[in-house]
C-alpha cells in the first residue's frame, strides 16, 4: 500500500524534478530513508544529527508532524505527506 | 537609482544566492536575507537627499531591495509618530510614543512589506501576486494589486473577521478561504508556490517583503530628529517585524545616520499564541509551535518562521518577549484609545497591553523613551471590543437628556 509524498521545489534537484513520489507507508523516519535510497542527498538536506532540520516542516494529512511523535510518526495508507520549508508566511 | 542590495545570504549557513524569488537556502533551508552594499548606502542616503524624498516609505529607497520606486502605487509609510502623554502618565512613564501605523493605506503596517514585494515581484517579471494572511496583509495584497492592475490570489482562513474579507474581495481580487487555521493557509501557499509561477510576498519574494518593516525603523528615527529611542515595543507574529526594526535601526548606525547603539527591543503576543514568549520565558534556543486561540487574529501564527530570530533580539538587546490575556487585550485597545485617540485592531492591543505590563513591573523605567508600534486599525476587528463600550440612548426629549445622560456623564 502506498503513501504520496510532496517535494517542494528545492528538494527536486535531487528527485530529477519529480514534485510527488509514491512510495510504501511506514513512519515518516522510514519514508525519509527510503526517500534517501530513491534519491541520494536528500536526506542530508532534511536531517541534522538524526533529527529533521528546524527550517523544515513535515506535514501528515496536514497534520505538523511536532504535533505528533515526530519522525516516528505513523503515516497509514492512502496518506499524503508534505516536505515544506518553515520559512514563509507572517 | 543605484541598487544597494548585493545579493540574497542564508542566515543559517552564509551561501549566497542572486536576487531572484528564493526565500530558503538550497541547502540547509535557513531563511534568506537580502544584503546590501552598505557603503553605498552611506555615500547617497544623507539626511538632506532622505528629508526630500516623498512622504512615503519610498523616502528610504536606497535601503531598499528594489531597482526603482515603482511608478504609481499607494505611498504607504511616513505614518504619524505621536507623542502620548497622556497614555504614558496612566502607565506611570514620562516618554511614550505610538507610532500609528493604522494611517496606512489599507490601515496596517502591512502596506509596507507589500509595496516592496509588490515592485520587486513586478521588476522579477510576474505578473500573478499571492499571499497566505490573518487578514492585514490579504487587505493589502489586493488593494496594491488593483491599484497596479496585477492579478492576485489571497488566501485566508475561514473563520477571519468579516471585516477583513469584505475589505479584501472589494478590490476585485480572488479571495480564497481556506478552512483551517493560518498555519494551515501557509502550509498550503507554500506547497502551490513550487508548483506556480506566481508571487507569493510571503512565500517566494518573502526576503524583499520582509525588508519593508524596517522603514518603520527608519521613520520612526528620521521623526524622532535622527535618533533611536531607549526601548520599542513591538508585536510577534511571525517574528519578522521585530527582526526588521532591529535591523533597521542597526544599519541607520551602520551608516552613520544615528549614533550606533541599538533600542532595546522588547515583543509582544497573546497568551493565547504565544509562542515565543513562551519560549523567551522558559530560556529556550527554539519555538514550539502552538495552535492558535486568540482574538488578536492578526497574530495567530502557532508556528513562527521568525521566532528564533525575535527571541535572538530580544535577548541580545536586553529585552523581553511577554504575553498577555484576551482580557488585558481588550483592556488595552480600550486604554490606547481613550488616552491617545488611536483605535487599534487586537494587535495594537497586545503591544499597548504589553507595554502596560511591562510599566507596571518595572521593566520599562519612567525614565526611558519608549516607542509603541501599533500596526492595525480598530474597524478591522470591531467584534473585540463591541460588547464593551456603552452609548446613551434617549427619545428627543430634554428631561430625559437631563436624567439619563448628565447624570451619567463619561469623565474622560
Amino acid at each position: 500500500m502506498s503513501v504520496k509524498v510532496r517535494i517542494p521545489s528545492q528538494l527536486r534537484t535531487l528527485t530529477g524534478g519529480e514534485g510527488m513520489i509514491e512510495m510504501d507507508s511506514g513512519t515518516v523516519g522510514a519514508i525519509i530513508m527510503e526517500l534517501e535510497n530513491l534519491n541520494p542527498g536528500i536526506a542530508e538536506r532534511m536531517l541534522d544529527n538524526g533529527e529533521l532540520r528546524r527550517f523544515i516542516n513535515v506535514y501528515v494529512n496536514g497534520e505538523d508532524i511536532r504535533f505528533d511523535s515526530g519522525l516516528d510518526t505513523e503515516v497509514p495508507d492512502g496518506a499524503e505527506v508534505s516536505i515544506v520549508p518553515a520559512v514563509a508566511g507572517g | 537609482m543605484a541598487k544597494t542590495a548585493e545579493n540574497l545570504k542564508c542566515r543559517e549557513c552564509g551561501r549566497t544566492y542572486p536576487l531572484e524569488a528564493l526565500f530558503v537556502c538550497d541547502f540547509c533551508f535557513g531563511p534568506l536575507e537580502v544584503a546590501y552594499d552598505y557603503d553605498k548606502i552611506r555615500r547617497r542616503a544623507t539626511k538632506e537627499r532622505i528629508s526630500h524624498g516623498p512622504p512615503s516609505l519610498w523616502r528610504y529607497a536606497d535601503f531598499l531591495p528594489v531597482e526603482n520606486k515603482p511608478e504609481v502605487d499607494l505611498q504607504a509609510g511616513f505614518t504619524p509618530l505621536i507623542k502620548a502623554d497622556r497614555l504614558a502618565a496612566e502607565l506611570g512613564l514620562k516618554k511614550v510614543w505610538v507610532k500609528n501605523d493604522t494611517a496606512n493605506p489599507t490601515h496596517s503596517f502591512k502596506d509596507r512589506v507589500v509595496s516592496v514585494a509588490l515592485q520587486r515581484a513586478l521588476e522579477l517579471g510576474f505578473d500573478v501576486v499571492a499571499c497566505a494572511s490573518t487578514g492585514n496583509l490579504a487587505n493589502s495584497v489586493a488593494a496594491h494589486a488593483a491599484a497596479s492592475g496585477t492579478e492576485a490570489f489571497v488566501f485566508v482562513p475561514a473563520n477571519l473577521e468579516i471585516q477583513k474579507i469584505i475589505a479584501t474581495a472589494i478590490y476585485g481580487v480572488n479571495v480564497v478561504k481556506v478552512r483551517g487555521n493560518y498555519d494551515d493557509v501557509n502550509r498550503l501557499c507554500t506547497e502551490i508556490a513550487s508548483e506556480k509561477e506566481w508571487a507569493f510576498v510571503n512565500v517566494n519574494v518573502r526576503p524583499y517583503y520582509a525588508e519593508g518593516s524596517k522603514t518603520l525603523a527608519y521613520e520612526t528615527a528620521e521623526q524622532l530628529g535622527w535618533r533611536a529611542p531607549d526601548k520599542v515595543v513591538v508585536p510577534v507574529a511571525s517574528g519578522s517585524l521585530l527582526t526588521k526594526i532591529h535591523k533597521g535601526f542597526g544599519e541607520l548606525g551602520e551608516v552613520g545616520l544615528i549614533r550606533k547603539k541599538a533600542p532595546v527591543v522588547c515583543g509582544a503576543q497573546a497568551e493565547g499564541c504565544g509562542p515565543v514568549a513562551a519560549a523567551f520565558k522558559e530560556g529556550l534556543e527554539h519555538v514550539k509551535p502552538v495552535k492558535p486561540d486568540t482574538i488578536a487574529k492578526s497574530l495567530a501564527i502557532g508556528n513562527p518562521a521568525d521566532g528564533i530570530y525575535a527571541l535572538e533580539v530580544a535577548r541580545k538587546t536586553g529585552g523581553v518577549i511577554e504575553s498577555v490575556t484576551e482580557q488585558e487585550i481588550v483592556d488595552g485597545i480600550k486604554l490606547l484609545a481613550e488616552t491617545t485617540g488611536i483605535f487599534t485592531e487586537t494587535a495594537g492591543g497586545v503591544t499597548t497591553a504589553v507595554l502596560a505590563k511591562l510599566a507596571a513591573a518595572g521593566k520599562i523605567y519612567p525614565d526611558e523613551e519608549v516607542v509603541a508600534f501599533i500596526t492595525g486599525d480598530g474597524l478591522k476587528t470591531l467584534d473585540a471590543v463591541a460588547d464593551t463600550v456603552t452609548t446613551f440612548e434617549i427619545d428627543p426629549v430634554f428631561s430625559q437628556f437631563e436624567e439619563q445622560v448628565l447624570e451619567n456623564v463619561i469623565k474622560s
